[in-house]
């Protein structure tokens, strides 16, 4: 096809402002100046050992990953089935609750935070830690509804059923046969939602205490006081991660299966 | 008979979780702002008096439209490019543009704090160059949130638009070259009216996006130019004012409501009038 000259140099412009800012950190990152200069005068990695070193980084980055590993596993064993039940049986209202499932999506994350913050840290005084929990949960459970239930909406339903006339309980057949067969999805599921949980501030904002800070507000934190090239080092750590997960996506499942 | 309960067996959990932690918060933390001695609504139509209040929402509403008129001007040729790239290249742009999105927003924002800040790379290039004998304020202004408003959210419009986009057939434009239409004009009068869905439906992304945004108005706005959802963080916190912040929590969600519908209206009337001309 004939490529319009106008509208390359103008994709290839959008392509710029998206990329340009974030390799703007990467060479920040690696600058000797005690404050954040582009370009930099000098090359050294210390940045990236204050960093390691920084150890409500490390503390925050780890409870990042345990709360975002276990809210996506709870929201799997309990969207999983769900998803099953609202594609495949007869429910009362099965438009309805499946938008109360999205529901979470629709409510801003820092409302979010802020009513469960209100009613489960003030009101029944649980620990925080549990309501960031819960808050995460909430956060991934819209991801499993959303793309479990379109990969078992096109599943083929008679494979189950020549299950159940093979023998075959309900159980055993979603177990045996449909589960096996909706991995990908489940697997994309995961992805997203433990990306969107890592990535999630406003639900955490306010779900926040001592010793328990969750990586990118802790991050947020330290760039309201300080302006040094750590923030960069940090940011570019994160990038990685992104690139590597990014990269894992791609060879098992393709990236158009989350975008 | 008991077959018949399974569903809501396996429903429940997931249904009573959400009573539980988000259903029940919400009511519990916005309830009492209708009650005032009796039920009342002064809490927000004082709100909406304000001068001040009042200036934060509309300035809520001005960044994100803004931002969203932006989001579709650059995404919408940006994703019909990537649309009509062979096959290959479109798996690299569509990386390109997941890329930020599956980046941290804190990261994002920071990014335009070291581009736009008083010391930034853009004031100290455009000294360089000699455009510039003194620094502008970039930094900490309406202008800023919207920059990053935009940064955060166009590769969530262009991922939309592809989606749709990739389904139009090429040879409709060459069609509607053949048949005299310059390129410029084939592109408005036939992708464009196309695209709408898709921009109806990045543009609610979007625009909602903005409106309940947290972490860019408060990393790129400064103490001035407080958004919706930094000025309840700073009601919760700072003033220590819960029920201002659960006001304010309240007109988040309607006006996200109505975004949402406003936008699936408008969606609806143009499907309907394309049936009509055709």
């Amino acid at each position: 096809m004939r490529k319009n000259i106008g509208l390359k140099i103008f994709a290839g412009l959008v392509f710029a402002f998206l990329l340009v800012p974030l390799l703007i950190i990467i060479v920040t990152s690696f600058g000797t100046n005690t404050t954040i200069q582009f370009p930099i005068k000098g090359f050294t990695l210390e940045w990236y050992s204050k960093v390691f070193n920084n150890e409500a980084f490390m503390d925050s980055f780890f409870l990042s990953l345990q709360v975002a590993f276990i809210a996506t596993l709870l929201a799997l064993i309990i969207g999983v089935p769900a998803a099953y039940s609202l594609a495949r049986h007869r429910v009362f209202g099965r438009n309805w609750i499946k938008s109360f499932f999205l529901s979470p999506t629709i409510v801003p994350g820092l409302v979010v935070g802020y009513a469960m913050y209100q009613f489960i840290v003030i009101k029944f005084q649980f620990p925080i830690i549990q309501g960031l929990f819960l808050g995460h949960f909430l956060i991934c459970l819209p991801y499993v509804i959303r793309v479990v239930g379109s990969t078992i909406e096109q599943l083929d339903f008679s494979i189950e059923e020549v299950s159940w006339t093979l023998g075959c309980t309900k159980l055993q057949a979603f177990i045996k046969v449909v589960l096996p067969n909706i991995t990908s999805g489940i697997f994309a599921s995961f992805m997203l939602a433990f990306i969107n949980s890592f990535n999630n501030i406003p639900v955490s904002q306010f779900l926040s205490g001592p010793g328990v800070t969750m990586l990118p507000t802790s991050l947020m934190n330290y760039i309201e006081y300080n302006y040094d090239p750590s923030v960069s080092a940090l940011s570019v750590i994160l990038m990685l991660g992104t690139i590597v997960l990014m990269y894992v996506i791609e060879k098992t499942l393709g990236l158009a299966s989350i975008s | 008979m008991t077959q018949r309960r399974v569903p809501y067996l396996i429903l429940a959990p997931g249904l009573i979780l959400l009573i539980l932690f988000l259903v029940l918060p919400l009511i519990s933390t916005i309830f009492p702002t209708f009650f005032n001695g009796g039920f009342t609504f002064s809490n927000y139509t004082s709100f909406f008096l304000d001068e001040y209040n009042f200036g934060i929402f509309w300035r809520t509403i001005k960044i994100s439209l803004i931002a969203t008129l932006i989001c579709v001007v650059l995404g919408v040729p940006t994703a019909y490019y990537i649309s009509q790239s062979p096959k290959k290249w479109r798996g690299l742009l569509m990386s390109v543009t997941l890329f930020p999105l599956l980046t941290n927003s804190v990261v994002r924002s920071f990014a335009w704090i070291t581009i736009l800040g008083q010391d930034g790379m853009l004031n100290n290039a455009l000294m360089n160059i000699g455009l510039l004998s003194k620094p502008l304020t970039m930094l900490y202004t309406e202008f800023a949130i919207v920059i990053g408003s935009v940064y955060l959210f166009l590769p969530l419009m262009v991922i939309t638009l592809v989606g749709i986009l990739e389904n139009i057939d090429s040879e409709i434009m060459e069609a509607a070259e053949t048949l005299g239409a310059n390129r410029l004009i084939a592109f408005v009068k036939v992708i464009l009216p196309l695209s709408v869905p898709g921009i109806i439906v990045g543009s609610i992304l979007v625009f909602t996006g903005s409106l309940t945004a947290y972490t860019t108005p408060q990393l790129l706005g400064g103490n001035r130019n407080i958004m919706l959802a930094t000025f309840l963080y700073q009601n919760a916190t700072a003033l220590g004012n819960w029920q201002g912040a659960s006001v304010i929590a309240l007109i988040m969600i309607v006006a996200t409501l109505i975004v949402m519908k406003l936008f699936s209206w408008i969606a609806g009337r143009m499907d309907k009038r394309g049936e009509a001309s055709a």
